[in-house]
């Protein structure tokens, strides 16, 4: 029997332009991107095709050096049209141009019952090749999974309580079998157990209720209660030495379909949110794909800021940008570069805020969906602990000592101080909370990396 | 609107880097945020919306809190006043004694202060921190009213130059700051801050019979003498203003006393409003309360001298210790950090505050002194909280 964890702590942002339960098939994208930055812990990613080479989906676009047997693969065939480098020649994207019919390289297809026969080894060789396996993430360090370490378990949250986030029974309609497929082989990896942990409160699909062989726990409370680590961290924490692999339902799916089908098969669905779009709904397309065609006659005003992900973690990438690998949500805010008249003291009920200061009164109405834009709402200042953070994080975490070591690079105090069981998002709160406006995710990041370096 | 943004366009380039004032940017830059909010968007990477809080609306609702305390403190100087030479006047003419009295006090302490932040953030070259808003203010309301301004003055630059900027400035001093101006008029000038200065009575002649004795001195001694504290409290003021110390004129602050902390009730109100704003820790102030009650209680019991056996509420409503536990111990930057240290800081003020009062008769006013022992003693409260949490880490790992 799974657990019932209930929380308290957090604070969930109630934004307007949530997507209507409703999926269109629009003309597909012309451009795919793949961006190893999306990647963490990737350490010098190597292209494995020339610009004008043609690829299909599954074939591979590049490796990195650290793990040269993980394979990042094309999502959808076409011609390799762009390859995009930064400072010191640093990989940043590999872009296809689709054809119209998706053409699939072909893996070995198995049914359920050659698939339970199926051993760790040969599972893992086919999600290698196949460019799937970078759907597992290990924590501690978010970074893709080391294939060579058999994790103590799998843990995979079934639900978002990101501001905007899409409807996991929305995305995953149907996916049932594949779902359970994936699951069965996970299984394989681990020691442990595979855990799914759903909302208390929402009506869990199928796709997680009826599912055999993992542990279904439940969660209640605010967000960050659906990040997956805030999960463990209740469930089964990672202490130091240990390691954990956490995968999206999205992932599990294409795990099944993999050795269902014999086939890399990144079509999902994508939710299109936020206040600034007419029609905020949900998309059929492929990992990677260019939002513009999403955004065509379809955005309320024209100076906005374009997401990949959700407003919390994501990432701007302009409209003419791509979704990244691991989103399944696109946001579109109004731009906030305007300076307003003594906005250090206006009012205002419009004001969005987890704090209760004055002349913000956004807490008397929680209920309500709101637009906030992306202005900072002040300027940096040196940190003030007003306990704040504290009320945001719902584990036994000291947030704010653990950010002091972390820009004191005090690597032994950050071990102490649990920096293994977060990442990102497990405290973008704080960011969105904070009075002296730090970038808290960033500074997470370089202690993440300075501990892994170390 | 648009002429005061644009006028700040204009003479921007001046203060960026390569301009001719470079130097003053900071200065700048609080001019401008104070003026507009900035029109900065949150990264490409990383949350792209913000809470809509920032430091000066914090600062700004810490310091409406105070201002229940502040008018207060002007009506009552003006009360005071007249009470001491025997006159009667309306509302509004003692009101007005007391603005008269209070504000150049507040303009010297903002003034000296803001301009030592402005001074340090020019040469450090780090922006001009909010912090201060709250500080200057604070300040004024711990000065007795017949405060010589020059004193006001050189306890701010202490208090700003070796209690904060020494330290590394704001966010990083030990002690907190607005209580180091008034240690140091304390122990500077003793002979200043005692008798007849916690009544501003000006050119005009007291009252005879007039006294300028304290609660806290009255019960000090009352023990000396063996005799009755509450009796002789009530007793006081025979003749010119009767009743001014008994409890529940205490409560409600109309005696003489520091500007803005004699009232017990308007600290109250100061109180609801940080804890409904979440500005203010409301452990620290009920853990500071309820350690100081406790105290007394536990004094009670024991017995001793005629202090020792002050019924323990008395301890609430005289000196400074509702003020103390309301505004000076809840400042973040100088009070416990960890949630469970807060409660074991809040605590150990109020008991020290009343041990301090009860067991040291050469200095009565407990709080200030119980406050800052215990800011220096915050850190190491929280180094046991914070190892308790790397334990528990630890442990989990090895089972």
């Amino acid at each position: 029997m799974g657990k019932f964890i209930r929380l308290k702590k957090g604070f969930t942002i109630n934004l307007a332009g949530k997507a209507a339960s409703k999926v269109v098939e629009i003309e597909q994208p012309d451009t795919f991107v793949i961006k190893p930055t999306d990647f963490h812990g990737t350490y010098m990613p190597k292209p494995v095709v020339k610009e004008g080479d043609t690829v299909k989906a599954g074939s591979p676009l590049f490796h990195d050096k650290r793990h040269e047997s993980i394979i990042y693969s094309a999502p959808v065939s076409g011609e390799v049209v762009e390859i995009k480098r930064g400072e010191k020649r640093k990989l940043l994207e590999i872009k296809i141009l689709a054809d119209k019919k998706v053409e699939y390289e072909t893996f070995k297809k198995y049914t359920i019952s050659e698939i339970a026969n199926l051993s760790a080894a040969a599972l893992k060789e086919q999600l290698l090749a196949s460019g799937v396996w970078p759907n597992l993430i290990e924590r501690p360090f978010g970074v893709v999974a080391d294939p060579g370490v058999t994790p103590k378990a799998i843990h995979i949250s079934a639900f978002d309580t990101h501001p905007l986030a899409p409807d996991y029974s929305v995305l995953y309609k149907g996916q049932d079998q594949y779902f359970q497929v994936g699951v069965d082989i996970l299984k394989k990896f681990t020691s442990g157990n595979v855990h799914i942990n759903t909302h208390a409160t929402s009506e869990i699909s199928t796709l997680f209720s009826q599912v055999k062989g993992a542990e279904v726990n439940k969660f209640s409370g605010p967000h960050p209660v659906g990040c997956v680590g805030v999960q463990i961290h209740h469930l089964d924490p990672i202490n130091k030495g240990q390691i954990v692999w956490t995968i999206a339902p999205a992932g599990v799916i294409q795990i099944g379909k993999l050795f269902l089908n014999g086939i890399y098969d990144a079509s999902k669905l994508v939710a299109l949110t936020g206040s600034e779009v007419k029609n905020p709904q949900y998309y059929k397309t492929y990992t990677g794909a260019s939002v513009k065609k999403f955004l065509q006659d379809n955005l309320k005003q024209d100076h906005v800021r374009v997401i990949s992900g959700n407003p919390l973690t994501g990432t701007s990438v302009g409209k003419e940008g791509h979704i990244g690998f691991f989103d399944q949500q696109i946001s579109v805010l109004p731009e906030g570069d305007y300076a307003e008249f003594v906005g250090w003291i206006t009012p205002g009920e419009r004001k969005l805020s987890f704090h209760r200061a004055i002349g913000l009164f956004s807490f008397l109405s929680p209920g309500k969906e709101r637009v906030v834009d992306t202005n900072t709402h002040g300027e940096p200042r040196a940190f003030v602990q007003s306990g704040i953070f504290e009320q945001v994080v719902p584990m036994d975490i000291l947030p704010t000592h653990l950010l002091k070591s972390i820009l004191a690079e005090d690597i032994d105090e950050m071990e102490a101080l649990g920096i293994y069981e977060v990442i990102e998002e497990d405290l973008a709160l704080c960011e969105f909370v904070d009075v002296s406006k730090h970038k808290v995710q960033e500074i997470l990041r370089e202690g993440l990396e300075l501990v892994q370096q170390s | 609107m648009e002429f005061i943004k644009h006028q700040i366009e204009k003479i921007k380039p001046n203060f960026e880097k390569g301009g001719k004032w470079e130097k003053h940017y900071y200065s700048f830059e609080a001019l401008e945020t104070f003026l507009f909010a900035p029109a900065t968007t949150n990264g490409i990477k990383g949350a792209q919306i913000r809470d809509a809080i920032d430091l000066k609306r914090l600062m700004m609702t810490v310091i409406i809190s105070m201002v229940p305390c502040l008018l207060f403190g002007m009506w009552n100087v003006g009360h005071q006043h007249f009470l001491a030479i025997g006159q009667s006047a309306s509302f509004m003419d003692k009101f007005w004694i007391g603005v008269v009295q209070v504000m150049p006090i507040v303009v010297v302490s903002y003034g000296v202060g803001l301009g030592i932040e402005f001074v340090f953030a020019t040469f450090r070259r780090h922006p001009v921190n909010e912090g201060f808003l709250v500080t200057g203010m604070l300040i004024p309301l711990v000065m007795p009213p017949d405060v010589p301004l020059w004193q006001v003055g050189l306890a701010t630059a202490f208090a700003v130059i070796i209690g904060k900027e020494a330290f590394g400035g704001t966010g990083m001093n030990v002690m907190n700051v607005a209580l180091t101006a008034r240690a140091f008029l304390y122990f500077a000038y003793p002979t200043d801050i005692s008798g007849s200065v916690w009544t501003y009575i000006g050119d005009a002649k007291a009252v005879a019979g007039y006294s300028g004795a304290t609660p806290l001195s009255l019960a000090a001694d009352a023990a000396t003498a063996g005799t009755n504290v509450v009796a002789s409290l009530n007793s006081f003021g025979a003749g010119w203003n009767e009743g001014v110390f008994s409890f529940w004129n205490m409560f409600m602050g109309i005696m003489p006393g520091c500007i803005g902390e004699t009232s017990t009730l308007m600290c109250l109100v100061g109180a609801f409003i940080l804890v409904a704003t979440g500005a203010g820790s409301w452990k620290v102030i009920v853990s500071v309360f309820g350690g100081a009650y406790a105290m007394g209680l536990l004094l009670n019991l024991i017995g001793g001298n005629a202090f020792v056996e002050m019924p323990a509420h008395y301890h609430l409503v005289i000196g400074g210790l509702a003020f103390g536990a309301v505004f000076m111990a809840t400042d973040p930057v100088t009070a416990s950090q960890t949630e469970t240290g807060k409660w074991i800081y809040g605590a150990l003020i109020g008991i020290f505050t009343v041990m301090i009062r009860v067991f040291n008769p050469a200095y009565p006013e407990g709080i200030m002194l119980a406050i800052l022992l215990m800011n220096v003693f915050a850190p190491l409260i929280d180094y046991f909280v914070v190892s308790a949490n790397k334990k528990r880490r630890l442990q989990r790992a090895t089972v």
